[in-house]
């Protein structure tokens, strides 16, 4: 039987809902995410995290076991899960990611 | 004493009986006024174990005061040169008392007094020259594991930090405690979420209420501000929320039980692990708690710390003055970009090459080479980043440090 997910993906509970990428992985890479295989969408860096199964809104994000935050939206299996789609329970996260994108990418 | 085939540790013994694993000449700037004073004083003697550290108020506050002390009296420092442009507030006078009641030398070079920079920077240096060759020639005693204070701080995190970098700094942090050392972890703003599984690690069940006291403070001083602990590359790097923060950075305590909370300047009464609470009593005055990452390490160095493990995935550079930091890159692709700068790839987890127990000895054994003779990266480097600003502070109570 194949390993429910892609070895670049990591599990860090049973529990969760997202898997963490070890690598960076490119755009359009076929990954077997629980079970399914499914296309990556955008590139995704390293430690940064996609669903593990399809998340509705307002749900918790589970990492480590713990709740990191809830769902703003509909984060489908295999998707991205960020700041544009998760947000904190506590204080709000500070980013410049858009600016980033509108600097054509640059960190 | 275990030694792990890596030397054996040499301290410089001091008067409180305290041992310092480097001898260091701080010169303390007592206001912002003076640090171009201290600072040309320093330079001569960048690469010889000379520090400059300091307070850029005008007007007093008791946490700089106490801070400025701890630091001056730190075992890893041997002499100290205090710069006063004459007019500040802050008292040089019990500041240099405190630091000649522990035998260590001493002078104030008051600018005004001595008739202006060149002349104090003359004597700064004239001073300096003199305890340098003093220090350099002092004897050093045997040093155990166990009489070891080490801290750890993360800083430019990222999603890696929390999974390789973190959670072996929570390695070595358990075996030091078992060999007796002191260990501490901080930043209560960064353990937001956390609150309750690190209150079941207390020693006793006062203490634990005391430890979710000192998030729910941190989470209340933020939320006052606005912002958390959390900066942009933070998300760059993959972090989506504070929480997902917190519990990567939470990992650095490792397993042990939880002895006791302390605040900036406590030094652990002994081995074990501690909570360093960062964030000011009272309500929210001065500003942000830590305005980065520096202010934290001054801190840990205040409690006592010998060395600092800083844990970094985006990639940070600095060091600090008075204690060695270890530099602790998670994240695998940043430390092939910025070796230079690393102590330890804790990446290698990540990539399957090695394991998690490897890297936390790896860490531990690498602190202990510290006392014999070995250098880290951002020493090497000439880093001494420091900066103290004001804050408030009540003592802890007493649940915060339950008797053994």
């Amino acid at each position: 039987m194949p390993a429910a997910n892609d070895p670049r993906l990591l599990l860090l509970n049973d529990g969760d809902n997202v898997l963490v990428a070890r690598t960076r992985i490119a755009e359009g890479e076929a990954l077997r995410v629980d079970g399914t295989e499914i296309r990556l969408a955008a590139p995704l860096s390293i430690g940064h995290k996609i669903a593990r199964r399809d998340i509705v809104p307002g749900e918790k994000i589970l990492k480590y076991g713990a709740p990191i935050g809830s769902a703003t939206a509909s984060i489908p299996r295999g998707a991205h899960v960020h700041v544009h789609n998760v947000k904190s329970d506590y204080t709000p996260t500070h980013h410049l990611l858009d600016e980033q994108a509108a600097a054509g990418g640059k960190a | 004493m275990k030694t792990h085939g890596i030397g054996t540790m040499r301290g410089y013994l001091r008067s409180d009986g305290r041992k310092g694993i480097r001898n260091v000449v701080a010169v303390g700037y007592l206001v912002e006024c003076a640090h171009h004073v201290a600072r040309e004083i320093a330079i001569p003697f960048r690469e010889h174990d000379v520090h400059v550290i300091g307070f850029p108020g005008c007007y007093p506050n008791d946490y700089a005061d106490r801070m400025m002390e701890r630091l001056c009296t730190h075992p890893n420092v041997g002499a100290v040169l205090l710069v006063s442009l004459g007019c500040e507030s802050f008292n040089k006078y019990a500041l240099e008392r405190a630091v000649r009641a522990t035998g260590r030398p001493v002078k104030t070079i008051v600018i005004q007094a001595a008739g202006g920079t060149r002349k104090s920077i003359d004597e700064g240096r004239a001073f300096i020259a003199e305890q340098r060759a003093l220090l350099d020639a002092a004897p050093t005693v045997p040093m155990d594991v166990s009489e070891l204070v080490i801290g750890t701080v993360c800083g430019g995190s990222d999603g890696t930090s929390g999974i390789t970098g973190n959670p072996a700094a929570g390695r070595a942090f358990d075996q030091f405690v078992e060999e007796g050392a002191a260990c501490i972890f901080e930043e209560t703003g960064e353990l937001i979420g956390c609150e309750h599984i690190m209150a079941a690690r207390a020693a006793t069940p006062e203490l634990g209420v005391e430890l979710e006291a000192s998030v729910a403070k941190a989470a209340r001083y933020y939320a006052t501000l606005g912002y958390g602990s959390f900066a942009a590359g933070n998300a760059d790097g993959g972090l989506s929320t504070i929480e997902e923060k917190s519990m990567g950075a939470y990992a650095k305590s490792g397993a042990s039980p939880i002895t006791g909370l302390i605040k900036p300047g406590d030094i652990p009464p002994r081995g074990g692990l501690y909570l360093l609470d960062v964030v000011p009593d009272g309500e929210v005055r001065f500003g942000f708690p830590n305005i980065n990452d520096n202010a934290e390490i001054a801190e840990l160095i205040a409690c006592g710390s010998h060395a600092v493990l800083f844990v970094t995935g985006r990639g940070s550079v600095v060091g600090s003055a008075i204690s060695p930091v270890v530099k602790i890159c998670a994240n695998p692709e940043t430390y092939r970009r910025m070796e230079d700068d690393m102590d330890v790839d804790a990446g290698r987890i990540l990539e399957g090459k090695a394991g998690l127990a490897e890297v936390g000895l790896e860490i531990h054994d690498l602190v202990v080479s510290l006392g014999a003779g070995a250098r880290t990266k951002s020493e090497q480097l000439g880093h001494q980043e420091f900066i103290l600003t004001y804050k408030s502070f009540e003592p802890i109570g007493p649940a915060c440090l339950p008797a053994a």
